[in-house]
């Protein structure tokens, strides 16, 4: 069964392709279109669910050690090869478990939510494409055919944000998600250069197994710049700028890219070479720094959005910090499992975002909702399970993940970057309780054209909805933490990969730069139960914090928000703003590129070359003109030169 | 498999030439007539082309499918073509983009068809002359050849500053290609001084090994009548100009294949016949080759005009083909080859995508346009396709040519390969800015609004090419293949002749001869 793989990806493409080329004729019906799109899905997830339980046959050593599924060169050229191949073991398995699963929910949804778009072929061709170089990115043996899905995704984004080009916003967005894209994958493309420079393959079994020839400031160098990729790819500082914009897409599309999909591709990169970033503690504390900045920094800006989206997609790029946080402090399958939860929850949000606006015609600022909760019941119920999932709320995927991420990061020596990671946790709680509150909750603020449609959406759009929230509940029950009495089944599959559980072995010891006696000492793990109970409650309370000064502010005190925001204005207006963070790299970046290319063009193209072209070409104009009127048909003249020119003859040959 | 004692390349070369003969006895009224003539012979050009590809074997390394013919015995002047790997796509590239760019001038030319059509055979015949021609007056002709219906298409069926223009171009590569002269007789004299037999035969050629000081001087003018014709920073200007005035299809040969004339030049003959002096021009070279990546991007950002900006475009693209050839390691030499391709494939397309517009709309300004995807979907997606093989994205064709390129250039030298790949982001950022403003956004022209979408023969034209950018893309092995050998024996080749000739004892002669037919160590003669 293993060796079928190739066809997880195949499904989609083969989706792309029928819908792409033909969908001019087949959407007589709507419904030819959308069952092509969703029935691709469902195989690939059906196949991915099928490989998963080959896999699961095998014993736990041989699960990472299944052969590579080549299916023929790609790039062959001197001692360089490529090949397209597929590699299955349980991280890349339980990626396509998770792509494909949500994917496929989110397909569903969508012909619902798209279904009077005119866009609808293209939009779900683009669809298919998207998960299709998702899954070449997680399901791909070697470097190179990563790359395609990385550099994919990214392209497939381009056209999903910019899908309503008839309007600037979408289409500027999309450039703006490419470019920037575009400059996280010249450092991964750097680093397969450097990879290949020094290893010779861009095989991950091969890359992997010869690592350890690697001497520390080149694996420091490449993991760098395979980092800039992640940085670019999951929306981290510096990189995170296009994420916000990328809003201007259809909301599945949001879900698909900041759940599913494409952001959650570094993270996945980084576990899949954590062989690698192991050797390169340097580049550990610098994941583990950014993931840790981003999430609060990304968890502060959401704090005073109104538009829906755009709360949800500064929660999307503090998540994705948590991640980056847990693989830099070495704990990959907690950066994985939160990948997950977040996947399940996260996608629910927008699923659930998109069908308020659906039911609001179109509305986004929540500042014109409030109130809608018992007009859409299903809507709101489950938002509130998502919620409370992100939030930490024990019982649900979100606090099981997370937990592990803060727990980890404490125990590994971090102390400083727990507590930010903490702090972070209860801004999550705060705006996603505040996003709650002023949407569901409270008054109706809506014109009463839009309050009279206010409708649940159709069954298409709220099942998904419903199964999500369901694995938004149980999806954290797959790691339970020893500590709680449970057992870690997550940690337990992906340890052929990843190196067994660092929980209890005091951190990872690659990790031991920052606190090499406690990492590595006994005090972590005599204490390690107690204090990892003590720090769960510790930041569940903190949670709980956030959510009830929401409450205090946005349902109780309603007034104080305005208040407090006049009071602090210049502040308000920084982060309501997002630290004009967009400002300053148009200005430093784009207006001076542009400025360069204008002043190449006029003062230099034009101004120094081509003017020195013509200058040569009116100086032969100008001697031509000269030596013309030596030719001006007098006898007398010509006898003249003849003379000189003979006496100089002569006198050049008596000298 | 190889039919013998069919001269295969000669026909190809002169068959187009027989055509144009053709076309010269129909009248000159009857342009339909004329137009299918013409399109009849370039397909059959084509087809008869194909069995190239098909007979070449990629198992050997050396020149195939060659014949020699003395043309001039007194000189030494012979009749000799064959090709390797390095020519044998572009000869393909060459027919076939002939019959599309003989398409696209279906409605475009108006004046003066016949003698249009005629000069365009004559042009294909030049082109695929250079490409198979083994002797260097051989090739000196052929490269002259192609120079002047160039010069005509531009300085008869341009644009409002055509003769401008024309004579820019014509004057530029003349003076480069004076310069190639004077170095090829220089060689020629060399050759038979040292070795007693006066000839131009290229493969003889190549076994003369001339002491450093003579090779510098002869790269030298070989080297700037090819890196104009590339044309590399800072001999690109009479680009823009030349391609803003050309018709459409003269622009995409232009593109398509000249320009690969020069960059092939360096391959054939430059490098290959001065090995040290190319050794030791790596870093200029690749410095130039450098700022025409980023300088052509930088500027093709700003410009206003699409045609402009594709030509500005070319000047990186050409960059990326310099550095790879200069990298002198397999991948950056193959990308660089297969980056020929490419250019040819994705900017002619792009070209003949923007002389649609022209069409359409008679400018070609970006700001005439905006939100033409709404109205044309068909056009925006081949636009799309082309754009992003433009712009290399893994699974189309320039994905696999620039990372070759830069895969081989980091290889060489880390720095040139990393400065090199900041060229990536600025292709992204020119031409998907250029993609929005043409075809998304609100439509801000009424004019815009009854716009028509492709018709037939444009979807046919573009067909072929966008098939050519995936299959180029998704399995490029198919063409790799055939490069691959004839690569690493012209790598072995310079290598081994460089090493020869600075082992040689500094005498003050010109030449001394490597004995022996075979590429080795050449024995130090005695003078």
């Amino acid at each position: 069964m293993i060796d079928w793989v190739w066809l997880i990806p195949l499904f989609p493409a083969a989706g792309f392709l029928v819908n792409g080329l033909f969908g001019r004729w087949m959407n007589f019906d709507k419904r030819v279109v959308a069952w092509t799109a969703c029935s691709a899905l469902g195989l690939s997830f059906v196949f991915s669910v099928l490989v998963f339980f080959s896999l699961l046959q095998l014993a736990p050593e041989a699960r990472a050690a299944v052969p590579d599924r080549v299916l023929f060169d790609w790039i062959v050229s001197g001692d360089f090869r490529a090949v397209v191949g597929y590699k299955v073991d349980p991280l890349s398995i339980i990626m396509a478990l998770v792509v494909s699963g949500v994917s496929f929910f989110i397909h569903i949804y969508s012909v619902g939510y798209m279904h009077d778009d005119p866009g609808f072929t293209r939009y779900f061709a683009f669809l298919n494409l998207f998960v299709f170089m998702m899954l070449t990115l997680v399901l791909a043996n070697n470097f190179l055919l990563m790359f395609v899905g990385w550099e994919g995704v990214g392209l497939c984004s381009y056209l999903l944000i910019g899908f309503w080009f008839d309007r600037d916003a979408p289409a500027n967005a999309g450039k703006k998600a490419f470019v920037v894209n575009r400059i996280g994958d010249f450092g991964f493309l750097v680093g397969i250069f450097l990879i290949f420079a020094h290893l010779g393959t861009v095989e991950f079994t091969g890359v992997f197994a010869k690592a350890s020839t690697l001497d520390t400031t080149t694996v420091t160098i490449i993991t760098l710049m395979l980092f800039l990729g992640a940085a670019g790819k999951s929306a981290q500082i510096p990189l995170y700028v296009w994420l916000p914009d990328a809003m201007e897409g259809p909301t599945p599309v949001s879900s698909l890219i900041h759940a599913a999909t494409m952001v959650t591709s570094g993270v996945y990169m980084i576990a899949r070479c954590h062989v690698l970033y192991t050797m390169a503690p340097i580049t550990m504390a610098t994941v583990a720094i950014v993931g840790a900045a981003t999430a609060i920094f990304a968890a502060s800006m959401g704090l005073l959005q109104f538009d829906i989206k755009r709360v949800l997609a500064y929660s999307t790029i503090s998540q994705l910090g948590y991640m980056f946080l847990a693989v830099g402090v070495g704990a990959f399958s907690a950066g994985i499992f939160h990948l997950m939860t977040h996947a399940f929850f996260k996608g629910l949000l927008f699923l659930g975002a998109g069908s308020v606006m659906h039911a609001m015609s179109g509305e986004l600022d929540m500042r014109n909702m409030g109130g809608i909760w018992k007009r859409i019941p299903i809507t709101f119920w489950t938002f509130v399970i998502a919620t409370l999932a992100i939030a930490g709320i024990p019982g649900l995927a979100g606090f099981f993940s997370k937990d592990e991420i803060l727990w980890q990061t404490y125990n590994s020596g971090h102390r400083y970057l727990w507590l930010v990671g903490a702090a972070a946790a209860g801004m999550t709680a705060f705006y996603m309780f505040r996003l709650l509150f002023v949407t569901f909750l409270g008054k109706c603020r809506a014109s009463d054209e839009v309050k009279k449609h206010i409708h649940e959406s159709p069954a298409i759009m709220t099942i998904p909805l419903i199964v999500l929230a369901v694995l938004s509940v149980i999806g954290g029950y797959v790691g339970i933490p020893h500590v709680l009495g449970g057992r870690n089944f997550f940690d337990e599959f992906l340890a052929p990969v990843l190196g067994g559980p660092p929980l209890g072995s005091g951190g990872h010891t690659a990790f031991s730069l920052v606190r090499p006696a406690f990492a590595a000492g006994g005090l972590a793990e005599e204490h390690g139960f107690n204090m990892e109970i003590m720090l769960m409650a510790v930041s569940v309370a903190i949670a709980v914090i956030g959510i009830g000064i929401a409450f205090y502010l946005y349902l109780w005190k309603t007034e104080v928000p305005k208040r407090l925001g006049e009071r602090l204005k210049g502040l308000y207006r920084l982060v309501f703003n997002k630290y004009y963070v967009d400002e300053l790299y148009e200005a430093c970046f784009v207006t001076s590129t542009k400025r360069l290319g204008t002043f190449l063009w006029r003062e230099f193209d034009d101004g120094v070359i081509d003017r020195s072209v013509n200058l040569v070409a009116r100086l032969m104009l100008g001697i031509a003109g000269v030596l013309r009127r030596i030719q001006s048909g007098r006898v007398q003249g010509y006898a003249l030169g003849i003379i000189l020119g003979a006496v100089i003859i002569i006198l050049f040959l008596i000298r | 498999m190889h039919i013998q004692g069919l001269p295969l390349l000669t026909i190809v070369i002169f068959f187009p030439l027989a055509g144009a003969l053709l076309l010269l006895c129909i009248p000159k009224a009857r342009v339909e007539l004329l137009k299918r003539v013409a399109l009849a012979i370039s397909l059959i050009e084509f087809f008869v082309s194909l069995p190239l590809f098909v007979w070449f074997d990629g198992g050997v390394a050396g020149m195939q499918f060659v014949e020699q013919v003395p043309w001039i015995p007194g000189w030494g002047v012979q009749y000799a073509v064959g090709i390797d790997g390095i020519s044998l796509l572009l000869i393909i590239l060459t027919t076939l983009l002939t019959v599309l760019c003989i398409l696209s001038s279906w409605r475009s030319i108006e004046r003066m068809v016949k003698e249009y059509l005629i000069v365009f055979l004559l042009l294909e015949t030049g082109m695929v002359g250079v490409l198979c021609a083994l002797d260097l007056v051989l090739f000196y002709v052929f490269w002259e050849v192609s120079l002047i219906p160039m010069y005509l298409i531009i300085g008869v069926w341009g644009g409002p500053r055509k003769i401008y223009a024309a004579i820019k171009f014509f004057l530029y590569t003349m003076a480069g290609s004076v310069l190639m002269l004077v170095a090829i007789i220089a060689v020629y004299f060399l050759h038979g001084k040292a070795t007693g037999e006066y000839t131009f035969d290229l493969l003889k050629l190549y076994q003369t090994i001339l002491v450093p000081n003579t090779q510098y001087l002869l790269f030298a003018a070989f080297a700037v009548a090819f890196a104009i014709k590339v044309p590399m920073f800072p001999f690109h200007t009479w680009l823009p100009d030349a391609h803003v005035e050309a018709p459409t299809a003269g622009s995409v040969i232009l593109a398509g294949i000249l320009l690969k004339l020069g960059t092939y030049g360096f391959m054939r003959f430059a490098i290959p016949l001065f090995p040290v002096a190319a050794y030791k021009a790596i870093p200029l070279i690749s410095v130039l080759a450098l700022i025409g990546i980023i300088y052509g991007a930088l500027v093709s950002m700003m410009q206003t005009d699409l045609k402009k900006l594709v030509a500005f475009s070319s000047v990186s693209h050409l960059g990326f083909v310099m550095l790879g050839m200069f990298a002198f390691t397999v991948q950056g030499v193959t990308g660089s080859v297969y980056q020929m391709l490419n250019h040819g494939v994705s900017t002619g397309a792009l070209f003949l995508i923007v002389g649609m517009l022209y069409e359409r709309r008679h400018t070609r300004q970006i700001a005439d346009f905006g939100g033409l995807a709404g109205v044309m979907p068909v056009f925006a997606t081949c636009f799309m396709i082309v754009t992003l093989s433009s712009i290399a994205l893994p699974g189309t064709n320039g994905f696999v040519g620039e990372f070759l390129i830069l895969l081989g250039t980091f290889k060489a030298n880390p720095v040139y390969g990393v400065i090199g790949a900041t060229g990536v982001i600025l292709a992204a950022a020119y031409m998907l800015w250029m993609f929005q403003r043409v075809m998304f956004g609100p439509l801000r022209h009424e004019e815009n609004r009854a716009i028509k979408d492709l018709n037939l023969r444009e979807i046919v034209i573009l067909a072929p090419l966008i098939c050519l950018i995936v299959w180029m893309g998704v399995y490029p092995q198919f063409f790799l293949k055939k490069i691959d050998l004839s690569v690493q024996h012209f790598l072995y080749d310079v290598k081994t002749r460089y090493e020869a000739a600075i082992a040689l004892p500094r005498v003050g002669e010109g030449a001394l001869p490597a004995v022996g037919q075979d590429v080795g160590p050449a024995k130090p003669a005695e003078k």
